[in-house]
Formats: structure tokens, C-alpha cells, sequence
């Protein structure tokens, strides 16, 4: 996994609530076995008209938007299904952090493991961060995940906070599964006890 | 493992049986059953072969294809598209070459993996059950500890059997009294989102008590589990008693002898504490449950049947620009009687609500009754084995001759990945979990309901009360 430090890049605003992941990436490019080139396909319906050609108000087409790195979203961001297409389109589109007041669990999750970073800020930031992402002039942010930090256009620090285990494998890019392997005798051992235990299981 | 002698949940209990280890709020838990399916396991299996890793547990793993697979009686040959074919053969070959439990698309065992899950014994109380799909909720009807997980997880869980995890909060529905005629599961598991939102329950995992929930059949609590994710919750739960035991009991993969013997004497101890603490809790009145349908693009868009479509500035917040989209998306307006929005297709089916239980219920409705003429209506059963049953026990005759197209198991029009999708504007009852815009089909304008509801519905082309039938 591509290690997360800091990012520096224009933010988006999207603060319709409830982005869901229909909206994210709709299931007719979920026949895909392969986790690449579903960016030109994220936010699929709201992006492309009927005929396929771009709706100029949206605002991933505006040309200086069509460079986002971040998302300031609305609340409840990626829920719906659990598809990990979510996070692979936006990454592949770009997007590498996503600033909201909530978030679905499962998205949620699934953005770290795609070297995503999905920030939970209270609703007075929030407001801010949409007010800078709304004009060209004042979208452009930095996010030190190092510090936790956002730093707005106008040198304003915010704090945030994030999960410790999920901020080492951020920054370092590491593979979950590779760690876990590290414990094999842990879970061989667990294994053995709870067979005994639970031998119907 | 930890002894903990504080009063605890049965979240808590399902967890500390669980539990390999932990290091500040990480843990690494051990995961009992993995079904998988062909839409969110590619990548997975792709990634275990290119690191030269074997499935850890293929005898805890069990794979069926459900999203993709047309509904068509000649769905061995007809696709539906050719990457659809692809991801299909995938998944065939996946389950061959690394040796897992596989029930492939001409098996009568087939099915919704939900559905499969339970009526295979894969699903026994106390156990950790997960699944790349976000419904697999649905397994908590039983007792089991049983959430979505996205492909990165599914590739972790099959290398290891074990999932990285931050333990969720504990919240507690309970709904007590006696349901009123003509209110369902299904009714229940929609009001509840009504009132907590669809991000009410994030962070928790829901535990549903009380008489009322009680009273449901195995297949009436799967459905009220099956929509804790719409509710924003991890899982949910409810803790089995002698309806679950008697269901598991005899299934092709739940113990026997004494094993069974000491299974269940061990499922006994599976319930909450009385002075276990819950961070959160909603109380509801049985009593206080209407039929409801949905209205808008979000689940947590629900009313009484015989309410009125709300006006955008009835709301607060952002949830007021949310309405005034999903209104127009819908192509409703404020005031409009719910009683009298017309729709053109009918869907019966999915892991909510494509069980025997659910098949019956529509029967009662339409037996003997013809569907309002132009109305499109598919029944899509919910495994090989539910559609053998009702053929069976004649309820697919009597939905045929009502004029309702009998489908073949598979998710069908409640994703839309395969062909049954709806067209734009296109207005439709249905039974499945998700109104999302675009969700069965791109302009397609979807209202959840029971099965009995979209039954009703189908007979009056509107959103019919069912009490009035």
C-alpha cells in the first residue's frame, strides 16, 4: 500500500448527506475483477448524463475541482454496501482524504485499508472547511497526518484525531495481513483451545 | 481468553469468545464462518495467490454466486453480460482451486448467500460470521456476531480467519407488546430506522429484545437484522432461544450427537445479563407499529401507510436540501396521500425478504386475486430450496395464476446487477433493504414495504394499505 504522510491538494465540496455508495460507484461496474481504473466511473449518475456526456454543474467536473485530492462531505458518507469499488474508484480518481462529520463503519474502514484517510471533524468545522472548498481561492489544504492536522488556506491549524494502529499502517503502507501473519502462532495456538472448547463451531 | 466477571452483553460475550488479542483498542478476533460471494471476492483471491497464500480455514469457508446470476431459466447459457460471465467462471474456479465449501449456480442449494447461510446450519448462535456484504447482518438473527467487511478484509479473513478489529458500542432496541394485524417484521425493522436515522446506530452494535421481537419467527428476525446496517449499525443481534435451537437443529451442517448436546447447553448461556450496560437505547411500542412504506432515497425515509409525502421544510438542517432532491428524484410532491402514489413494478425477494415465511405471506394476499393489469411483478425466491418449497406447498402456482413472473434464487432486482432492473421512473414496490437513487436500476423510483404490503400493492397498482385487503 502507497504510504500516507501528508497531502496537499484542493478540496471539494459535497455536503449532501448520506453519500452512499450506489452514488459512489453504481453496481453495474461492480463486474470488475480488478481494483483499477474505476475513477472515471466514481460518482457515476451524478457525473454523466443520460448520453454519457458530463453534467457541467457537478462539481468533480468544474475544472478546478476535477484535481480534488480531498472531499469535505456531508454526513454519513459511504454508506450502503459494503463494496470496497467505493474506495477504489475514489482513489483512483484521486481523492485521497475524505472530511466528515460521519461516516458509514464499513467505508469507513475500507478507505484505510486503500491508503484513504477519512477524517471525523465536529459540525463548526466542518462549516468552515465546506466555506474554504466553496471558493476556488481558499480550497486549496494540506493534511499532515504525521501532526494530525488539516491546515487551511488561511494557515489555520485543526486538529484531528486518528486511530493509532490505523495511522502506523497509513504512514508506513503496510499490509495488514503481513502483521497479522506475525501473530500465526497466536492464532494457532487460540485455534486449539477453541476447538476444545467449541467443537461443534 | 478473557474471564470477565462484569455483568455483560451478548455482544460482549460473542467478543470475548472471540478474541485472540488485543493491543490498546486493536483486536485481532477469530471469525468462525467466511461466505463469500462473486462480486467482492476477485480481488481477494487475486491477492492470495499473488502472495503465494493459501486459504487459512477452507472447511469455515463457504462461497455462492447470488449477485450477479440471472434469475432466467436459461442462466446457465445467458449471462446477462460477458463481464458478468467472467466474474461467475471466477468465482467457480476460486472455490475449486482452493478447496472451499461451493454451491455453484446449477445447485438446487443455490441461493442468496443469507439465505443459504441459515437453511445450510453454516449459521449456529455464538459464532462470528462475516461476509464482503453489508447484509450479513442478517445472521445475528441467530446470535452470531455477523457484519459486512470490504475485499481488503475478505483477502485478511480468508490468509488467516481472523479479522482486525476496534470493538463496536453496545445499543439496545427492545419493542414490547403485541404486534397489530397486518404488521410484520419487516414493518418493525423500517420504523425502528425511521426513528434512529440511518447513522443512529453507527459505531454500535444493536441488540433487538422485548415480547415483540420475541414473538417473530426465525424468518421474521432475520429480516429485522438484515436492515441493522440500513440503521447504521455494525450488526444485530438477537439472542437465541428455543425457536433458534429448533431451527438449527437436524440442517445439513448443524451438530449432531454430543456435540449438539453441548452446543446447545453452551447457546443457553447466550443472552445478555440483566444489568448488562447498554451506551445507547430505544424503546418502542409493538402497539405504536403501523404497515409503513418508504417515501424518499434514504431507508430512513418512512412513514404509515396512510400518511401524507412531508415537505422538505418539515426538516432540519441538511436533511432538508436531502428531501427536496430526493422528492423530485422520486417525482412526488409534499401532501400527495402515500395511499395514492401508482406504481408499475412489483419485486418480492431478496436477503430481507425472500424466505418460505415471506413467499406465504404474499400468497394470502393475492390467492385467487389477479395483479392490477400492466403491472410488472417478479417474485425472485430467495434460494433453490425456498423456490422447491413453495412449489411445493403450491404457492408457486397460486402467484403465477395472480400474474406474478417466477423467477430463479439469486439478489436480482434488489442490486440490479443482473438484467431485472427497473427502467427511469419506473415506480416500484418492493420487499428488498435499499431506496438508494439509482439503487434497482438508474432513475428507478423504489418503496420498501413488506412482502404483504407489496403484495397489496401489486393487486391495486398503488401503495395500498394491506389491512384494507
Amino acid at each position: 500500500m502507497e504510504k500516507f504522510k501528508t497531502l496537499e491538494g484542493i478540496a471539494a465540496p459535497m455536503p449532501l448527506i448520506n453519500i452512499d455508495t450506489d452514488m459512489l460507484i453504481p453496481k453495474q461496474f461492480l463486474k470488475t475483477i480488478k481494483r483499477t481504473g474505476l475513477g472515471e466511473n466514481l460518482f457515476f449518475e451524478m457525473r454523466y448524463d443520460k448520453n454519457g456526456n458530463e453534467i457541467k454543474d457537478f462539481i468533480l467536473n468544474r475544472e478546478h475541482y476535477s484535481k480534488s485530492s480531498i472531499i469535505i462531505g456531508g454526513a454519513n458518507f459511504g454508506c450502503g454496501s459494503s463494496r470496497e469499488h467505493a474506495p477504489w474508484a475514489l482513489k483512483d480518481f484521486g481523492i485521497k482524504c475524505i472530511i466528515s462529520t460521519s461516516f458509514a463503519d464499513i467505508f469507513f474502514n475500507n478507505c484505510f485499508k486503500n491508503g484513504i484517510l477519512p477524517i471525523i471533524v465536529t459540525e463548526d468545522i466542518h462549516k468552515n472547511l465546506l466555506l474554504d472548498a466553496d471558493s476556488e481561492k481558499t480550497s486549496h489544504m494540506e493534511i499532515d497526518l504525521e501532526s494530525q492536522k488539516i491546515i487551511r488556506s488561511n494557515g489555520d491549524q485543526i486538529d484531528f484525531a486518528v486511530d493509532k494502529f490505523k495511522k502506523y499502517c497509513l504512514i508506513n503502507g503496510l499490509d495488514d495481513i503481513g502483521l497479522t501473519l506475525k501473530n500465526s502462532d497466536k492464532i494457532i495456538e487460540f485455534e486449539k483451545d477453541y476447538s476444545d472448547k467449541f467443537s461443534w463451531a | 481468553m478473557v474471564i470477565m466477571s462484569k455483568s455483560r452483553t451478548l455482544y460482549d460475550k460473542i467478543w470475548d469468545d472471540h478474541l485472540i488479542h488485543s493491543e490498546n483498542d486493536t483486536s485481532l478476533i477469530y471469525i468462525d464462518r467466511h461466505l463469500v460471494h462473486e462480486v467482492t471476492s476477485p480481488q481477494a483471491f487475486e491477492g492470495l495467490r499473488d502472495a503465494g497464500r493459501k486459504v487459512h480455514a477452507p472447511n469455515k469457508t463457504i462461497a455462492v454466486p447470488d449477485h450477479n446470476v440471472a434469475t432466467t431459466s436459461n442462466r446457465l447459457t445467458n449471462f446477462g453480460s460477458e463481464e458478468g460471465r467472467i466474474q461467475l467462471e471466477t468465482l467457480d474456479k476460486n472455490a475449486r482451486d482452493f478447496g472451499i465449501h461451493y454451491y455453484p449456480v446449477d445447485d438446487i442449494r443455490q441461493g442468496i448467500v443469507h439465505i443459504i447461510g441459515p437453511e445450510q446450519g453454516w449459521t449456529l448462535p455464538g459464532m462470528t460470521i462475516v461476509c464482503g456484504d453489508s447484509h450479513t447482518a442478517t445472521h445475528g438473527a441467530f446470535g452470531a456476531l455477523a457484519h459486512g467487511i470490504g475485499t481488503s478484509e475478505v483477502e485478511h479473513v480468508l490468509a488467516t480467519q481472523t479479522l482486525i478489529q476496534q470493538k463496536s458500542k453496545n445499543m439496545k432496541v427492545e419493542v414490547s407488546g403485541v404486534l397489530g394485524n397486518g404488521v410484520t417484521a419487516k414493518d418493525i425493522t423500517l420504523t425502528i430506522i425511521g426513528k434512529t436515522g440511518t447513522a443512529g446506530g453507527t459505531g454500535h452494535v444493536i441488540e433487538y429484545c422485548g415480547s415483540a421481537i420475541e414473538s417473530l419467527s426465525m424468518e421474521g428476525r432475520m429480516t429485522v437484522c438484515n436492515m441493522a446496517i440500513e440503521g447504521g449499525a455494525r450488526a444485530g443481534l438477537i439472542a437465541p432461544d428455543e425457536k433458534t435451537i429448533e431451527y438449527v437443529r437436524g440442517r445439513p451442517h448443524s451438530p449432531t450427537g454430543e456435540k449438539w448436546e453441548k452446543a446447545v447447553e453452551f447457546w443457553k448461556t447466550l443472552y445478555s445479563d440483566p444489568d448488562a450496560k447498554f451506551e445507547k437505547e430505544l424503546f418502542l411500542r409493538a402497539e405504536d407499529v403501523a404497515p409503513v412504506v418508504t417515501w424518499g432515497t434514504s431507508p430512513e425515509d418512512v412513514l404509515p401507510i396512510t400518511d401524507f409525502v412531508p415537505s422538505p421544510e418539515s426538516f432540519q438542517g441538511n436533511k432538508i436540501e436531502a428531501v427536496k432532491r430526493s422528492l423530485e428524484y422520486m417525482g412526488l410532491r409534499p401532501g400527495q396521500k402515500l395511499q395514492d402514489i401508482e406504481v408499475d413494478a412489483v419485486f418480492i425477494g431478496s436477503c430481507t425478504n425472500g424466505r418460505i415465511e415471506d413467499l406465504r405471506e404474499v400468497e394470502k394476499i393475492v390467492k385467487g386475486k389477479k395483479i392490477k393489469s400492466g403491472i410488472r411483478a417478479m417474485v425472485v425466491p430467495g434460494s433453490g430450496l425456498v423456490k422447491k418449497q413453495a412449489e411445493e406447498e403450491g404457492i408457486a402456482s397460486s402467484l403465477k395464476e395472480a400474474g406474478f413472473d417466477w423467477r430463479l434464487p439469486g439478489c436480482s432486482m434488489c442490486l440490479a446487477m443482473n438484467p431485472d432492473q427497473l427502467l427511469p421512473e419506473e415506480r416500484c414496490a418492493a420487499t428488498s433493504n435499499r431506496n438508494f437513487e439509482g439503487r434497482q436500476g438508474r432513475g428507478g423510483r423504489t418503496h420498501l414495504m413488506s412482502p404483504a404490503m407489496a403484495a397489496a400493492a401489486a393487486i391495486t397498482g398503488r401503495l395500498t394499505d394491506v389491512r384494507d385487503i
